[in-house]
């Protein structure tokens, strides 16, 4: 059974179909890659899988149970995490907080254990602190665990939203064009580090423009073209299939 | 480390003793009591300052709960129950000790709800209409959230005006002392200001150091990072819609706790501590000290409506905190105390003006260049 089922799911904003009777499978512990040039309906369907919005048609299920409708945190409760295309940092706090707000669905501590400080909340609070760092460490910002979030550069706030998006344990990350912005060194760094966020279990599910990243580590690629799949398949046949080729170079004869 | 947590509450409450001891000896003791109306108003900001600076929400309606928590305290405890002394409900509440006997201010005697009573009915009064009034309210944000809020105190003052149970337009008098423990009351005869003002200090002081601890906590987080990204919060599992509400309500219930304790002290209440523009001056502290910072906010919020309580700005008190407010927009969103406004400050004061800059051709040499130019 796959971890994320995605069954005929449309989208429309008006009289535009952003999402037009989409289905994909990621199985667990796979690294899947969903790619198509702009406005081709990626990032909408992050979004309705994240349940930023509900579909007017389809089904997703995750873990075998139906995930459409659930509000956000609701979708995060169910163990899928993820990042945004452009970053969403939480400006004001410092990048060890940021990673912390990420173990929020990890902890209980309430109004009332907050306000009185409570041993059970202090000791949560040790915990989380002691995650998060791990969490940056694992990134390589280890140093900046102190700094703003959001004066860092490009990069560090990338990966700041990746550690956060980690710090859920989740048993899937969604990763939003995780190599927007980043040059060539950074988005080779990138590319190991999902490759080990698979390895500790997590399944991955990203959207990316650039491709050599993703044909370098995902297991499998799925194609949108204006709303549409037009394939899905393991990186080598999507490189040559016909239609792809089309879509991303446009037609040979013109 | 521990401790540290504590030192600044801890040295709020050795200023308010310094406060104390230098009006006292300095032979103006009648200033304790502007400064303890004036605390009690600042538990109402702290909590309004947790809400707009913290949650992001902003309410146009406080003083209502204010006027909830007031009015409630005083109505329970001075509607006299002495003429339904034969039923059986009043004996059952006189035998279970929720009333109270005393003489009124002739002599005539009264039997009413007790002031412990009274005041925990007040604030779960306040915290219920909170939670009624947020749970649709809530879901708008900005200036429809700011709108709906509005209409909350409007109705809340209407109803004050409006109700000859609750003193019409004359509100309430002759609200009783509040009890605490040692036979101390919260009240406003000359002989008990000094521990008055402790009592206000103290609750003050017990504000600031829960709000503290819970904005340096998970919950405290969540609520910073929906100010920040509320969408973002969301996908780490955050409830937003949930934490506004309890943020709401919690607000709520500091600002009916301080509406009951005044209510005591001053001995009545009346409609203007339902009006709007209560409500305005709130908000308006709050954008002064800062949004998110509860130490900006209680600065300016003790030293501000002292100020006002003292008569400063003598009829134009409204006026004074309307211009504030629209002084703190256009200048400084962040509040008084934002470093971004001392940093421009301070560049204003120590670059020299572009008039008394040297001219092109006296430009200093390559070696000499000033720090910026580096």
């Amino acid at each position: 059974m796959a971890l994320l089922e995605v069954s005929g799911v449309s989208k429309r904003f008006g009289g535009v179909h952003a999402v037009n009777g989409v289905s994909f499978r990621v199985e667990k512990g796979m690294i899947k890659a969903l790619i198509g040039p702009n406005g081709a309906g990626k990032t909408t369907l992050f979004n309705l899988v994240t349940g930023y919005f509900s579909p007017d048609a389809g089904e997703i299920r995750f873990a075998g149970r139906p995930l459409q409708g659930a509000p956000p945190h609701r979708v995060a409760a169910r163990g899928i995490s993820r990042t945004f295309q452009h970053i969403r940092l939480f400006p004001g706090m410092s990048a060890l907080e940021n990673v912390m707000v990420g173990r929020h669905l990890r902890g209980r501590a309430g109004f009332l254990a907050g306000m009185l400080h409570v041993r059970s909340a202090r000791r949560e609070e040790a915990r989380d602190r002691e995650r998060a760092g791990e969490l940056l460490d694992f990134m390589g910002i280890a140093a900046l665990a102190g700094s703003e979030a959001t004066s860092l550069s490009y990069g560090q706030q990338r990966a700041v939203e990746l550690a956060r998006a980690l710090a859920s344990d989740p048993e899937m990350v969604l990763l939003d064009e995780p190599a927007a912005g980043l040059n060539m060194r950074e988005t080779a760094d990138l590319a190991r580090r999902i490759a080990s966020i698979r390895e500790r279990g997590v399944t991955v599910l990203l959207v990316e423009h650039d491709m050599s990243l993703v044909m370098g580590i995902s297991d499998e690629v799925a194609v949108l073209s204006y709303g549409e799949k037009i394939a899905d398949a393991d990186p080598r046949s999507v490189q040559k299939d016909p239609q792809v080729v089309r879509v991303y170079l446009g037609d040979e004869e013109c | 480390m521990r401790l540290a947590r504590y030192r600044p509450v801890a040295l709020f409450l050795a200023a308010a003793v310094a406060l104390e001891l230098l009006a006292v000896h300095g032979g103006k003791g009648f200033l304790l009591t502007q400064l303890t109306m004036s605390a009690y108003y600042t538990l109402v900001v702290l909590g309004l300052s947790l809400l707009m600076g913290y949650a992001g929400q902003i309410s146009l309606g406080h003083a209502a709960f204010f006027a909830i928590g007031g009015y409630a305290s005083a109505a329970l405890t001075t509607w006299d129950l002495s003429a339904w002394g034969g039923t059986g409900l009043v004996k059952a509440l006189v035998a279970a000790g929720a009333l109270a006997a005393r003489r009124d201010a002739y002599g005539g005697p009264v039997l009413a709800f007790h002031p412990w009573l009274a005041c925990a009915c007040a604030v779960a009064l306040a915290l219920l209409v909170a939670w009624l009034v947020g749970i649709p309210v809530l879901k708008l944000t900005g200036h429809y959230l700011a709108m709906a809020t509005l209409g909350v105190g409007t109705i809340i003052l209407s109803v004050a005006v409006g109700t000859e149970a609750l003193g019409a337009a004359d509100g309430i008098s002759g609200v009783p002392p509040f009890p605490l423990l040692f036979g101390a009351a919260v009240g406003g005869s000359a002989a008990e200001r000094v521990v008055n003002y402790y009592v206000a200090f103290g609750l003050l002081a017990l504000g600031l150091l829960l709000l503290s601890n819970l904005v340096d906590s998970r919950v405290g987080r969540a609520l910073r990072a929906i100010h920040g990204a509320e969408d973002a919060a969301g996908a780490m599992g955050v409830d937003t819609g949930r934490l506004k509400l309890r943020t709401f309500v919690l607000s709520a219930g500091m600002a009916a706790v301080a509406g009951v304790f005044l209510t005591h002290f001053n001995g009545g209440i009346g409609p203007s501590e339902a009006s709007i523009m209560k409500s305005v001056k709130y908000v308006s502290i709050v954008a002064v000290g800062g949004m998110g910072s509860l130490w900006g906010t209680l600065a300016t919020s003790l030293v501000l409506n002292f100020l006002s309580l003292r008569g400063y700005f003598g009829s134009f008190d409204d006026a004074v905190f309307g211009g504030i407010l629209i002084l703190i927009m256009l200048f400084s969103p962040d509040g008084v105390l934002s470093p971004r406004l001392w940093r421009a400050a301070r560049a204003a004061v120590l670059r020299p003006r572009p008039a008394e800059a040297p001219a092109a051709g006296d430009a200093p040499a390559a070696g000499d260049a000033p720090e910026d130019v580096r």
